[in-house]
């Protein structure tokens, strides 16, 4: 399944993709999306991709089986996210 | 020689007046790194060396991560230490420079990598590394070529990818992730960022082996660990402690307390409040986990009957506000928002309204930046919400205290948080 990022040092706040994926993209109180931590649905998929084609700055991007953040390289998925993207033993 | 298991100083051991340990007096005290270093990565692990740059991540982890990775790595020593409470990692580049080196080596030496850089944010401490290098026999290490740099760019230069961005020579601003720097870091290098104080530590115990560490601490903190002690204490300034030692025995060590406490901040300007029964708490990232709170960079920071927690919190939101990057929406428009409300507080008369949306706004900008620095911020003003509830409340409802009128807490802190060790 696949799953949405937000890069924030790119998003403005144009605020497209959470009206063309209200099922998953809210925004915050300054116009910024946030996202549902509810995974996608296959029936969302198509709807997901609209959205990220949709962003202006390309700041959502649909990955496909991307590894969630904070997983380790040797493949474990740790229980916290760390800054250096490692996870805690 | 300090190989006696038990005997403290560590890090510190020479540490005294202006003058920093030179190399001949560093091998006096510690002796020399061994040639070669069979089996230093499961010293480390088995000694349970942590990160000391503030995350408490395990060392010999990220050597690993940084092992496993295609192309010669390089080894980063992040001693920008723009945290303001903390001052360890320029009083261990001022005074022991020789121990971070050779943790540096050590490290390179593990990795393979033939470059050690050394990032530094003050004059001082880039001429001490300097001479420091001066000093040192040319030997086999010296396929290793040790430089240091200097790096401006406040707070933020410290997180890794603005390092890296830094010693690149861009502005210091944090990158998005992934890549990580342990898979793409200086030069597109698999690049190890660690702390200075944790280089130093790894440097003893690339000589003394994992359970010479572990003769002092506890189970869950071995060995010791610097911390900074600033506030109402008699005397601020870096200390070594044991890992699992009581606050208040810290506190003990700089000749107490010098006003009645109120609070303790841990963790520095991202950290956590508590209130004073912080005081029988244990110095180390596990036992302070436990109870919600961090150690950070090693930072106790007292709250005295003078100063004021809202005060005091307001401060450091608008500090980390505007060294925030301002590159990402949700930190500068939510600590915006937060520091705003904090600083209402301070005001005068009826607040009911200025704290209605603190709590919330925390949870909004959690892990919503591209660095962790408005996780952090959100934490402070979590933290301080909780432990001291009452002194919120009663801002909210008459104005600000005498305090908040005056120059006390953290803010008067940050400009006194000198170097005694
Ligand atoms: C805003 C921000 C500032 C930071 N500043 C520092 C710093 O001054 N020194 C430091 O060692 N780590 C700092 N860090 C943590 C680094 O990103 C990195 O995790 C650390 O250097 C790793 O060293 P360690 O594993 O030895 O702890 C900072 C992190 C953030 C998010
Ligand atoms: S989260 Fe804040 S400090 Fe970090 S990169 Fe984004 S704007 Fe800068």
């Amino acid at each position: 399944m696949s799953e949405l990022r937000i890069d924030p040092i790119s998003c403005v706040a144009h605020g497209m993709c959470a009206e063309l994926l209200p099922e998953r993209i809210w925004l915050d109180d300054w116009g910024y999306p946030v996202l549902d931590a509810e995974p996608l649905t296959p029936e969302l998929e198509a709807h997901a991709r609209r959205a990220a084609a949709a962003c202006p700055v390309f700041a959502l991007r649909l990955q496909r089986g991307s590894r969630p953040a904070g997983r380790d390289p040797r493949g474990s998925v740790g229980r916290e996210r760390t800054d250096s993207g490692l996870t805690r033993a | 020689m300090s190989h006696s298991e038990s005997a403290m100083p560590r890090l510190l051991a020479g540490v005294s007046g202006a003058r920093p340990v030179d190399h001949a007096q560093h091998l006096r005290l510690h002796g020399a790194l061994p040639e070669s270093l069979p089996g230093l990565i499961d010293q480390l692990a088995r000694a349970g060396l942590r990160g000391h740059g503030g995350g408490g991540f395990p060392f010999a982890r990220k050597l690993e991560a940084v092992s496993g990775r295609r192309g010669r790595p390089i080894v980063v020593v992040n001693a920008t230490e723009g945290e303001p409470l903390s001052a360890k990692d320029k009083l261990l580049l001022t005074h022991t420079p020789h121990l971070v080196i050779d943790g540096a080596l050590a490290a390179a030496a593990v990795l393979g990598a033939r470059e050690v850089v050394i990032a530094a944010e003050s004059g001082a401490a880039v001429a001490a590394v300097d001479s420091a290098l001066a000093q040192r026999p040319r030997g086999r290490r010296e396929r290793v070529e040790v430089s240091v740099q200097m790096v401006s760019g406040g707070y933020l230069a410290g997180q890794e990818t603005a390092l890296i961005a830094a010693l690149s020579g861009r502005e210091a601003l944090p990158m998005l992730t992934p890549p990580y720097p342990f898979e793409r870091g200086l030069r597109g290098r698999p690049t190890l960022v660690s702390n200075a104080e944790t280089y130093a530590q790894a440097a003893l115990i690339a000589r003394h082996g994992a359970s010479w560490f572990r003769a002092l601490g506890t189970a869950q903190s071995p060995g010791t660990r610097l911390i900074t002690l600033s506030g109402a204490v008699s005397r601020p300034g870096v200390i070594e402690v044991a890992g699992g030692s009581s606050i208040a025995a810290a506190l003990l060590a700089a000749g107490g307390a010098s006003e009645p406490l109120q609070g303790i901040l841990l963790g520095g300007y991202a950290g956590v409040w508590a209130g004073p029964e912080a005081q029988s708490w244990q110095l180390g990232e596990s036992e302070l986990r436990a109870r919600g709170a961090t150690l950070g960079p090693g930072i106790v920071h007292v709250l005295g009957s003078s100063g004021c927690p809202v005060d005091s919190t307001a401060h450091a939101v608008r500090w980390l506000h505007e060294e925030s990057a301002g590159q990402c929406g949700p930190c500068v428009n939510g600590l915006d928002a937060i520091a705003c409300s904090l600083e209402e507080l301070r005001g005068d008369g009826d607040r009911s309204g200025a704290f209605a949306h603190l709590e919330r706004w925390c949870s909004l900008i959690t892990r919503r930046g591209a660095c962790a620095l408005p996780d952090g911020a959100a934490r402070l003003v979590t933290s301080a919400l909780r432990s001291h509830r009452a002194a919120f409340e009663q801002h909210a409802r008459y104005g600000g205290c005498e305090a908040c009128a005056g120059r006390s807490g953290v803010r008067a802190a940050r400009q006194r948080a000198g170097v005694a060790a």
